[in-house]
C-alpha cells in the first residue's frame, strides 16, 4: 500500500487563485440550483400547500430514511432553454427502508408538473440508472401530462417510459407508483405499468379521459372521482393496491411496500472498516486549475477522494501522462485512470487498454478522472500509430463490462473524451466539476482551424482574405464554443448527471459505487480486435 | 450463633442486610415473589426461595411460608427488614417457636409498642413527655386536636378537629373508620402541632441491659406522612441548648422502661421551642438508618445480628461526627398542585456519580447508595415505589446538602420518571439551607417551583437538539458511512419531533459542510450516536444521549431531560373509507341490531349477514349517525349492495 504524498501548498498564489475561481463558479452554480429548488415560485408553492399538499421535495424527504443521503440527478436539466431549470421533475437516488431506490417526482408547482422534452430525457435517464444498476424505482406522480406545444418531441419517444417500467418489472426490478394528483391519459400508464400502486384520497386522478373528453366522446356525464379517484381505483377498478387517506399516508404506504420487497443487493458489499482520506477534501478547491492550460497532478485529487489516501500505481514510469492505479473508495475497490499532463500519447493509450483489461480480470469498477486535451497529433505520432493505439483504448473502454464512473475535472477534448469514457461510452454515472470543459477541441483551436480553412479557401479563389472580418469571426466562434463547452450548458443537455462541488466528489462516488453494487459486478474478456 | 440468615424482605433493605451478614461470614437466604424473580437481592443471595404470587398478601406477608423457606434453605435466623412483617409480633413468636433466631425485639415489646395508647401509657409512666388529652376535658384552649386510631399508622384514620362542636361527630367517624380499617376502633386524642418537627432517636440495646441512644434524626420533610428527606443531626436539636441530652435521655429511659432489645426508634414531635413529645416506638430498623450509621460509624445491621446472637454492646456508643442527609428516590412525580403520581415501568439505567460506598459507610466522607434497583429493573405496581436511597456524609450540613443535590442532579436515571428533580429543588430551597425544616414544609412551599423540572424550557430545547443530532449519527446499513443527511442540493432540514416536560419540540437540523445550519448561537462541535458537543452562546456543553426505543434521555449540566420521539408517520385509525357500508358478498340479512338515526361507535355491530354458511358481522367503520338502514331481517342482498350509511357529524 502506498499513501499518496501531497505537495499542495495552500499558501501559494496558484492554490489561492484556483480556489477563488472555483468558489466563484460554485456561487454561480448555486444560483442556478436555487432556481430548481424554488420550484414554481412562492405563489404556486403556497397555493399547493394551501391545498394540503406536499411539495415534491417534501414528498422525497419524507419518503427517504431519516438522515440518509440523497443524490439528485441533472438538477440543471433544461438549463439555457425556455423551460424551467430542472425540467419540472426531480430524480435521484435515496434510501427507503434501507434500500437504495431511484426516485422520480414531478414538481406540480411548475406548469402543473407538465412533461417537456427535458423532463422526458431526465426521467428516461433515471429509468436507465435504475435499469443499469438493478435498483427499485419509485414514482411520485402528479403531472398534467405532456407539455402540449412540444408534443412532437415528446409523444413518440416518450412512450419509452411505459416500456421501461414494464421491462424493469420483467427484469425483477420493483416499480412503485405513488399517485398524489393528476396522472391522466398517457400518464395513467405510469401506475398502470407499475408493480405497486398507492393512490391518495382526494388527490389522485387516474383516467384515460377526464369528464369533458368523456362527455365529448360518448355523451356520458361523469365526475373526476368516479372516473379515476383513489377510492374508485382501490375499491372498484383495482388499479390502486393501497388507498392512502392523505399524502403522508401514501408515503408511509410506499415505505412499507419497499420494506416488504425483501430486497437483497447482488454485488459484494463494502469493506467494514473505511478510513477517510488523510488530506482535507476542502483542498480540492485549490487543485483544479482556473486556467486549463496549467496541468495539475491528479494524484492530489486521488489523495483526497480515496480511502486512507492509499493508491497503488500501475506502470508509474510508463506513459506518465496517464496515471493508473488501484484504490478503495468508501470500502469499494476501484481502478483509477486519471489524465496527468493533458495529452494522451501511444504509451498512455496502450497502458490504459492493459489496465482496463486487468480491471475486468479483477472484477473491479473503474473511475475515469478527466483532464485531457486529446490524443497527440503531428507527424511523429501519426507515424508511430497514435490512431491504432487510441483505438485500442477506445476498444477497451467500449467493451469493458465492469461498472465505469466518470468525473470531468478539467478539460475533456476530442477523442480524449471518448477514450476516457465520456457520456457516449455509457459510464454508470458521470459528473462534472464547475472547472470542466468539453468540446471537440478548445475554443481558440476551433476558431483558429476555421480561420485557416477559410483563409485557404479564399486565397484558393484568388481573393484577399478579410483580416478584420476574420478577427470578428474568430471572436464570435470562440465565445460560442466557450459557452457551449461549459458544464452548465452541457448538464442542461443531460450530457452529465450533474455539476458537483469538487468537495462532494468522494461522497457522490461512494453513493454511486454503493448503488452500482445493487447489481452484480460483471467483467469480460471479450474485447474487439486489438489493432497491434 | 447465626450461620444462615433469611431476610424476609426485598429490594434495597434485603441487599443492605446481606451486606452486613456477609461480613460476619453468615450465609444469605432470600425470598422472592414472582415479580421479583430476577431482582438483584435474589441474585446476590446464596439461596433464594420463591413465594408464589405477586401481592404482598400472597408473598412477603406470608409468615408461615417464610418460616418454611428458612427451614428449606437451612437458615437459622430471620431478619424482617422494615415494613411487611417487621412489626408483627405473631410472626416474631412463630419464628421463635420454630426454633429460629428472631432478629428484632422481643414479641411482647412489639405488641406493647404496636398499640399507640398502650405505648403512650408506658412512656408516660417512664417519665417521657407525651401528647395526650382526655376527650372529656377538651377545651377551646386545646384546639386544634388530632384524633388518631390506636392501631393505625401511616396517616390513615387521622382527623384534625379545629372546632369543639365538631369533636363528637369526628370521634364517631374516626372510630368507625378505625374499626373498618384496622379491626380495632380504639381512638385517642392528642394536641395537633401543625408546624412541628419529626425528630426520632435511634436506639440499640443488647440483652444484657446496655442501651445506646445513637443520636437523633430529623425527618420533618414528609408528604402525607411519607418521609422524603432525613438527616442527622437535627438542625433544631443542634441549635437548641440542652435539647439533645433531654431527648436522648428520654429515649434511653423509654427503651429501658420496656426492656427493649435490638434496634428501634423512638419518634417524637417537637416544636420550635425545643419541646418534644413521644409519638411512637418503631420496633425495627428504619429506612433512614444509614444517616445514623454514617455519623456514628456503627453498622446497625451488624449490631442487630450480634445482639440477636446474644452478644454485648460496648458500654457507651461512639460519638457522632459530621452530618449526613438521606433522600429517598421514589418512582413518583409531583405536579404543581402538589399531587404525587406513582410511576411504573423499566429502569433502563441508573447510576450516581462519585458513589463511595454501597450499603456501607463512606470513608472518610462521601456519597452512599442503598439501591434496590439496577439497570434493567422494572418497577411494578405491587410494592413501595422507592428505588434507592442516596446519602451524603460530609463534615458539615452545608457540604452534605451541596454534595447530595449535585450528585442527584448529575445522576443518570433512564426509564420511568422519578422525584429526583423535586429532591434537588427541595435541597436547594432557602428553607432547607437554613434548617427550617418542618412537617408543614410542602404546605408552605410553592409546588410550582418544586415540581419544575431541573432543565428549564430552553435547556430542554437544546437537549432535544442534541438528541436529534445524536440520532443523526446513529445510522446503520447502506450508505451509513456517508455524511449524515447529505444532500447534493439541500432543500430543507431534517426534522425530528420530541415531546418533553415543557411540551413538544420540533427540531429542524441541516448538517452541511460548514456544520449545523439554521440554529443561531449554536455551533456543533462534535456528534456521535451517544454524545453531542455543542457551543451554546459561546459556552461549550456536552450532552450524553441514550435511546431506548422512542424514549430518549439527554444528560448534561443543563439538567436531565427525558424525551419521547414522536413517530414520523401515524397509521390512520381506519383505512376504510367512511360512509356507505356495502355487502362484502351475496347473502341473507339474518339479524339487524341497530336502528336508523342511532348514534353508533366505531366497531359497533350493525347487522349480521349469512353467506356460505358463515355469519358475517357488519360493523360501523367509524363513529357517527346511522343515517340510513337499507335492509331488514331476512332480506337477500347482492354483493356491493348498500346495507347502511353512516354520517359523520361535523364538529361544530
Amino acid at each position: 500500500m502506498t499513501i499518496v504524498k501531497s505537495t499542495v501548498d495552500k499558501n501559494s498564489e496558484l492554490y489561492q487563485g484556483n480556489r477563488d475561481a472555483l468558489l466563484e463558479k460554485l456561487g454561480k452554480l448555486a444560483e442556478e440550483h436555487a432556481k430548481t429548488l424554488a420550484g414554481g415560485g412562492p405563489k404556486y408553492t403556497e397555493r399547493h400547500h394551501k391545498r394540503g399538499k406536499l411539495l415534491a421535495r417534501e414528498r422525497i424527504e419524507l419518503l427517504v430514511d431519516q438522515d440518509s443521503p440523497f443524490l439528485e440527478f441533472s438538477p440543471l436539466a433544461g438549463w439555457g432553454t425556455d423551460f424551467h431549470v430542472g425540467a419540472s421533475v426531480i430524480t435521484g437516488i435515496g434510501v427507503v427502508e434501507g434500500v437504495e431506490c431511484v426516485i422520480t417526482a414531478n414538481d406540480p408547482t411548475i406548469k402543473g408538473g407538465a412533461i417537456n422534452p427535458w423532463s422526458m430525457k431526465k426521467t428516461q435517464r433515471a429509468a436507465e440508472i435504475a435499469w443499469q444498476n438493478r435498483m427499485p424505482s419509485i414514482n411520485l406522480t402528479e403531472s398534467g401530462g405532456a407539455d402540449l406545444p412540444t408534443q412532437k418531441e415528446i409523444f413518440i419517444p416518450g412512450g419509452r417510459a411505459f416500456r421501461d417500467l414494464t421491462r424493469a418489472s420483467a427484469a425483477g426490478l420493483p416499480t412503485i407508483s405513488l399517485v398524489f394528483g393528476n396522472s391522466t391519459a398517457g400518464g395513467a400508464y405510469v401506475p398502470g405499468m407499475s408493480d405497486h400502486v398507492v393512490m391518495v384520497d382526494g388527490g389522485a386522478k387516474v383516467f384515460l379521459a377526464g369528464p369533458p373528453l368523456v362527455k365529448m366522446a360518448t355523451g356520458e356525464d361523469a365526475g373526476d372521482e368516479e372516473l379515476g379517484g383513489a377510492r374508485m381505483h382501490a375499491g372498484q377498478s383495482g388499479l390502486a393496491d393501497y388507498f392512502a387517506v392523505d399524502e403522508r399516508d401514501a408515503i408511509r404506504l410506499g415505505r412499507s411496500i419497499v420494506r416488504r420487497l425483501n430486497w437483497r443487493k447482488k454485488g459484494p458489499g463494502p469493506s467494514s472498516v473505511v478510513i477517510p482520506p488523510l488530506y482535507d477534501e476542502e483542498e480540492l478547491l485549490g487543485i483544479a486549475p482556473a486556467d486549463l492550460k496549467v496541468p495539475f497532478d491528479p494524484r492530489e485529487v486521488i489523495a483526497r477522494i480515496v480511502d486512507g489516501s492509499e493508491f497503488d500505481e500501475f506502470k508509474a514510469n510508463y506513459g506518465t501522462s496517464l496515471c493508473t492505479g488501484w484504490a478503495n473508495l468508501h470500502g469499494y475497490p476501484i481502478g483509477i485512470l486519471a489524465n496527468a499532463q493533458g495529452v494522451l500519447f501511444s504509451a498512455e493509450a496502450q497502458k490504459a487498454a492493459q489496465f482496463i483489461q486487468l480491471a475486468n480480470r479483477a472484477n473491479t469498477p473503474l473511475l475515469f478522472l478527466h483532464n485531457t486535451t486529446g490524443y497527440m497529433v503531428g507527424k511523429e505520432y501519426e507515424q508511430g500509430g497514435i490512431i491504432k493505439h487510441g483505438a485500442m483504448m477506445v476498444n477497451a473502454v467500449s467493451n469493458s463490462t465492469v461498472p465505469h464512473l466518470t468525473v470531468l475535472m478539467g478539460a475533456s477534448y476530442g477523442a480524449g473524451n471518448y477514450g476516457m469514457c465520456g457520456r457516449a461510452y455509457d459510464p454508470r454515472f458521470l459528473f462534472s466539476w464547475p472547472s470542466a470543459k468539453s468540446a471537440v477541441m478548445g475554443p481558440q483551436q476551433l476558431a483558429g482551424v476555421l480561420s485557416i480553412v477559410a483563409r485557404q479557401a479564399t486565397e484558393a479563389r484568388g481573393q484577399v482574405y478579410d483580416l478584420e472580418g476574420d478577427k470578428q469571426m474568430r471572436a464570435y466562434i470562440e465565445a460560442q464554443i466557450e459557452e457551449q463547452s461549459l458544464p452548465m450548458f452541457l448538464s442542461g443537455m443531460l450530457y452529465d448527471d450533474g455539476v458537483i462541488d469538487p468537495r462532494d466528489t468522494r461522497t457522490i462516488l461512494g453513493m454511486c459505487l454503493s448503488s452500482i453494487h445493487s447489481g452484480p459486478v460483471e467483467s469480460t474478456n471479450n474485447f474487439g480486435v486489438f489493432r497491434m | 450463633m447465626i450461620t444462615n440468615l433469611l431476610v424476609a424482605n426485598r429490594g434495597e433493605i434485603a441487599r443492605r442486610v446481606f451486606r452486613s451478614a456477609r461480613e460476619l461470614g453468615i450465609a444469605c437466604t432470600a425470598v422472592y415473589s414472582d415479580a421479583d424473580a430476577g431482582a438483584p437481592h435474589v441474585r446476590e443471595a446464596d439461596a433464594a426461595v420463591r413465594l408464589p404470587g405477586n401481592t404482598p398478601a400472597e408473598t412477603y406477608l406470608r409468615g408461615e411460608l417464610i418460616i418454611e423457606a428458612a427451614k428449606a434453605a437451612g437458615a437459622n435466623a430471620i431478619h424482617p427488614g422494615y415494613g411487611f412483617l417487621s412489626e408483627n409480633a405473631d410472626f416474631a413468636r412463630a419464628v421463635i417457636d420454630a426454633g429460629l433466631i428472631w432478629v428484632g425485639p422481643p414479641p411482647k415489646v412489639i405488641d406493647q409498642m404496636g398499640s399507640k395508647i398502650e405505648s403512650k401509657r408506658l412512656m408516660a409512666t417512664a417519665g417521657v413527655p407525651v401528647l395526650e388529652l382526655n376527650d372529656e376535658q377538651i377545651t377551646d384552649a386545646d384546639l386544634p386536636v388530632l384524633i388518631k386510631a390506636s392501631a393505625g399508622g401511616g396517616g390513615r384514620g387521622m382527623r384534625v378537629v379545629r372546632d369543639l362542636k365538631d369533636l363528637q361527630e369526628e370521634l364517631t367517624a374516626a372510630k368507625a373508620e378505625a374499626g373498618s380499617a384496622f379491626g380495632d376502633d380504639t381512638v385517642f386524642i392528642e394536641p395537633y402541632i401543625e408546624d412541628g418537627r419529626h425528630i426520632e432517636v435511634q436506639i440499640m440495646a443488647d440483652s444484657h441491659g446496655t442501651v445506646w441512644a445513637l443520636g437523633e434524626r430529623e425527618c420533618s420533610i414528609q408528604r402525607r406522612h411519607q418521609k422524603i428527606i432525613e438527616e442527622t443531626p437535627s438542625p433544631l436539636v443542634e441549635r437548641t441548648d440542652g435539647m439533645r441530652e433531654k431527648l436522648l435521655g428520654a429515649a434511653t429511659a423509654a427503651a429501658q422502661a420496656i426492656g427493649y432489645i435490638g434496634a428501634g426508634t423512638m419518634e417524637f414531635l417537637a416544636d420550635e421551642q425545643g419541646r418534644f413529645f413521644f409519638l411512637e416506638c418503631n420496633t425495627r430498623l428504619q429506612v433512614e438508618h444509614p444517616v445514623t450509621e454514617c455519623v456514628t460509624g456503627v453498622d446497625l445491621v451488624r449490631e442487630q445480628l450480634l445482639v440477636a446472637a446474644g452478644e454485648r454492646l460496648a458500654d457507651t456508643p461512639p460519638a457522632p461526627r459530621g452530618h449526613a442527609i438521606e433522600v429517598r428516590l421514589y418512582a413518583e412525580t409531583p405536579d404543581t398542585e402538589g399531587n404525587w403520581t406513582p410511576q411504573t415501568g423499566p429502569v433502563h439505567r441508573i447510576t450516581f456519580p462519585e458513589v463511595r460506598a454501597e450499603f456501607a459507610i463512606p470513608q472518610p466522607h462521601g456519597l452512599r447508595l442503598d439501591s434496590g434497583v439496577e439497570d434493567g429493573s422494572v418497577v411494578g405496581v405491587h410494592y413501595d415505589p422507592m428505588l434507592a436511597k442516596v446519602i451524603a456524609y460530609a463534615p458539615t450540613r452545608t457540604q452534605a446538602t451541596g454534595q447530595l443535590a449535585g450528585a442527584l442532579s448529575r445522576a443518570v436515571i433512564h426509564g420511568l420518571r422519578t422525584n429526583r428533580d423535586a429532591l434537588v429543588r427541595i435541597l436547594r430551597t432557602p428553607e432547607f439551607a437554613s434548617g427550617d425544616t418542618r412537617t408543614s414544609f410542602f404546605a408552605e412551599q410553592d409546588m410550582t417551583a418544586i415540581a419544575a423540572p431541573l432543565a428549564d424550557e430552553q435547556s430542554e430545547k437544546v437537549s432535544a437538539l442534541a438528541a436529534a443530532l445524536a440520532a443523526a449519527q446513529d445510522r446503520t446499513g447502506v450508505l451509513s458511512g456517508l455524511p449524515s443527511g447529505w444532500r447534493s442540493l439541500a432543500s430543507q432540514p431534517q426534522r425530528r419531533v420530541y415531546s418533553g416536560q415543557h411540551g413538544e419540540h420540533t427540531v429542524d437540523y441541516l448538517l452541511t459542510r460548514d456544520g449545523l445550519a439554521g440554529h443561531e448561537g449554536v455551533k456543533l462541535l462534535k456528534a456521535t450516536a451517544s454524545t453531542v458537543d455543542l457551543e451554546v452562546s459561546g459556552v461549550h456543553r456536552s450532552f450524553a444521549v441514550n435511546r431506548y426505543g422512542d424514549q430518549v434521555f439527554v444528560d448534561s449540566a443543563l439538567g436531565p431531560v427525558a424525551l419521547a420521539e414522536q413517530p414520523r408517520f401515524v397509521e390512520p385509525g381506519s383505512q376504510v373509507a367512511p360512509g356507505s357500508l356495502v355487502a362484502p358478498m351475496p347473502g341473507t340479512v339474518i339479524r339487524v341490531v341497530a336502528e336508523q338515526g342511532q348514534q353508533v361507535e366505531a366497531g359497533q355491530v350493525l347487522l349480521y349477514l349469512e353467506a356460505m354458511k358463515m355469519e358475517h358481522r357488519i360493523t360501523a367503520p367509524n363513529a357517527g349517525v346511522l343515517s340510513e338502514l337499507a335492509v331488514q331481517q331476512g332480506q337477500q342482498v347482492d354483493q356491493g349492495a348498500v346495507l347502511a350509511v353512516i354520517t359523520v357529524e361535523e364538529q361544530s
